[in-house]
């Protein structure tokens, strides 16, 4: 079985973001970029499942200018057999990522498609479960746990759910699109022979226009704003005098 | 304008955080009709068709929406969506799992997790776990929606008098199955509904040492929460996470106990109404954040608080 894994180049988990001072956009310039924390889960599971013997082939996609090839071969040296970069100007909005990566399963046709659940930098969650609805197939997302079950061409998929109020198991018939919760793995650090590998593994471009794929706009940004910060307030000294501000100033008690 | 909702609940009760996405759609404006699918769920529908502001409750009753399977609930959503401008629920993991879906079959985009209406087709959310906030318009026909519950009052849940249409249509996808659930049981208010919240971070120690905790939410009636790091550490529950990646909360009080303060849990918090810190560390960042800050070991501070609450 084939495993299709998407992932998204996005600011780096540890900077801290500014606004542009015109406020049209978050400023990205000379900022360190990586590849998406939930992503890096999804390139785990699917290596672990070839590890396993369960997939024998993980194709990794990312949609975006030539800089997310940087990301696609980090997943390369992760242990990802080949790369597809779907060559954009900017970063399309999830329902046009939707749309290019079931091109994508369409000419791949992989078992197992794993997403990330969410970007760290639009915080959409929304491009897996897009893409179940246009492929038209089951979708398990926040995945705490993912086993494969029986032959990839009559088999399922059993992910346990991260829910409101616990954990929720399902059963999909494969092919499915799976999408990726903080507690799945944790992600392996690649070696520095695989990192020299990884670029000699295969990376193919294509463009929107390959795929048959016309973006569109359907959400305008028209802003960015720094949140209202939140002032300090004071310190108390003791239980009691806790007990009496929140009971006498707050009066939330 | 009309907007369809789709009502949280576990088909024998309306979760609260309908209200609070009524109150979203009575900003954006328009006649409100309220979804309620589910299995068994009749109660839940004479409950949503007593909410103020609520014109019409559809029920859809069927055993193929009894777990919330997104393949099912997005074919009847999206059979029912092109009499609406907009399609709303509460951002619950549920809707998270069902609405994106909704919106591509629609070929629409989705604004997620909405903070504010400033019209009925422009929308503030948060980015970037919530240090950016954006401004973003939708140019669609049909507008998906998910809502910040936190970020809305909740509307009065007594009050209307809406009908209720029964739905026929069964919606079975017939590709996913539900098997199991473990959910956890508790007497504490939910999380995103509680009006007080104390949460023990990674220097509670281990899993035991949150009874402390226990016995000061008992006397405040409060939920208990935790932070990213004590669930990872295995002390407690994922369900029990606040946080950018677990739940977002904005309780009138919100007390924070052996949590440093990490950027990632600041982003599930910082909109509560008050904020107390008690921490032995007086440099813990979440010391930047709260209105009263107790430096002091919690080991002590924990016993005292519950005796004298």
């Amino acid at each position: 079985m084939k495993i299709l894994v998407s992932v998204k180049r996005v600011i780096d988990y540890n900077v801290k973001v500014r606004v542009k001072a015109d406020n049209t956009d978050v400023d990205l310039s000379n900022v360190k970029m990586a590849l998406n924390p939930f992503c890096e889960i999804a390139v785990e599971e699917a290596i672990r499942l070839k590890e396993a013997g369960v997939a024998s082939e993980v194709v990794v996609v990312s949609v975006g200018p030539k800089a997310v090839q940087e990301q696609l071969r980090t997943a390369l040296a992760l242990g990802a057999d080949r790369a597809i970069q779907i060559d954009t100007d900017t970063m399309p909005e999830p329902l046009n990522v939707a749309k290019l990566l079931a091109k994508v399963v369409e000419a791949e046709q992989p078992g197992l498609v794993i997403l990330g659940k969410q970007s760290i930098d639009s915080d959409n969650n929304q491009t897996g479960q897009m893409l179940a609805a246009l492929t038209g197939r089951p979708q398990g997302t926040f995945a705490y746990a993912l086993k494969v079950e029986g032959a990839p061409d009559n088999g399922k998929a059993v992910v346990t759910r991260e829910v409101d109020g616990g954990l929720r198991t399902l059963s999909l018939e494969l092919p499915a699109i799976v999408t990726t919760d903080l507690r799945l793995n944790e992600p392996r650090y690649a070696k520095l022979s695989d990192i020299m590998k990884a670029k000699k593994k295969p990376l193919e471009v294509k463009t929107p226009a390959d795929l048959g794929v016309e973006l569109k706009q359907h959400i305008e940004l028209l802003q960015v704003e720094a949140p209202a910060a939140r002032q300090a307030g004071i310190k108390v000294n003791s239980v009691d005098a806790l007990v009496d501000k929140l009971k006498n100033e707050a009066k939330v008690i | 304008m009309a907007i369809l909702l789709i009502a949280e609940h576990n088909n024998q009760a309306l979760n609260p955080t309908t209200l609070s996405a009524v109150t979203a759609a009575s900003q954006i404006g328009g006649d409100i009709a309220v979804l309620v699918a589910g299995s068994g769920c009749g109660a839940v529908a004479e409950e949503a068709a007593k909410i103020e502001g609520v014109s019409k409750v559809l029920l859809a009753d069927n055993a193929a929406y009894a777990k919330g399977l997104a393949e099912n609930l997005s074919l009847l959503v999206k059979a029912q969506a092109s009499d609406y401008s907009h399609v709303v629920a509460p951002a619950s993991t549920t809707a998270k799992d069902f609405m994106p879906r909704v919106a591509a079959l629609l070929d629409v985009g989705q604004l997620s997790e909405i903070i504010a209406v400033e019209s009925a087709d422009t929308f503030k959310r948060p980015i970037y776990a919530g240090n950016v906030i954006a401004t973003v318009r939708s140019g669609d026909a049909i507008k998906v929606i998910t809502v910040r519950t936190s970020a809305f009052d909740k509307a009065a849940a007594e009050g209307g008098s809406a009908g209720v249409e029964t739905l026929d249509r069964a919606c079975d996808a017939g590709t996913s199955a539900f098997v199991s659930e473990e959910m956890v049981k508790s007497e504490r208010p939910e999380l995103t509904a509680a009006r007080v919240i104390v949460s023990g971070g990674r220097g509670m120690g281990n899993g035991e040492n949150f009874a402390l905790l226990e016995k000061v939410a008992d006397k405040l009636g409060a939920g208990i929460g935790a932070s990213r790091a004590a669930v990872d550490a295995g002390f407690v529950s994922n369900d029990m996470q606040v946080g950018q990646t677990g739940k977002i909360v904005a309780p009138e009080l919100y007390i924070a106990v052996g949590i440093s303060g990490a950027i990632q849990h600041l982003a599930g918090m910082k909109d509560s109404k008050v904020i107390v810190a008690i921490n032995k560390d007086e440099e813990a960042p979440i010391f930047q954040v709260a209105d009263y800050g107790l430096v002091a070991d919690l080991f002590q501070v924990l016993p005292e608080l519950a005796e004298k609450l």
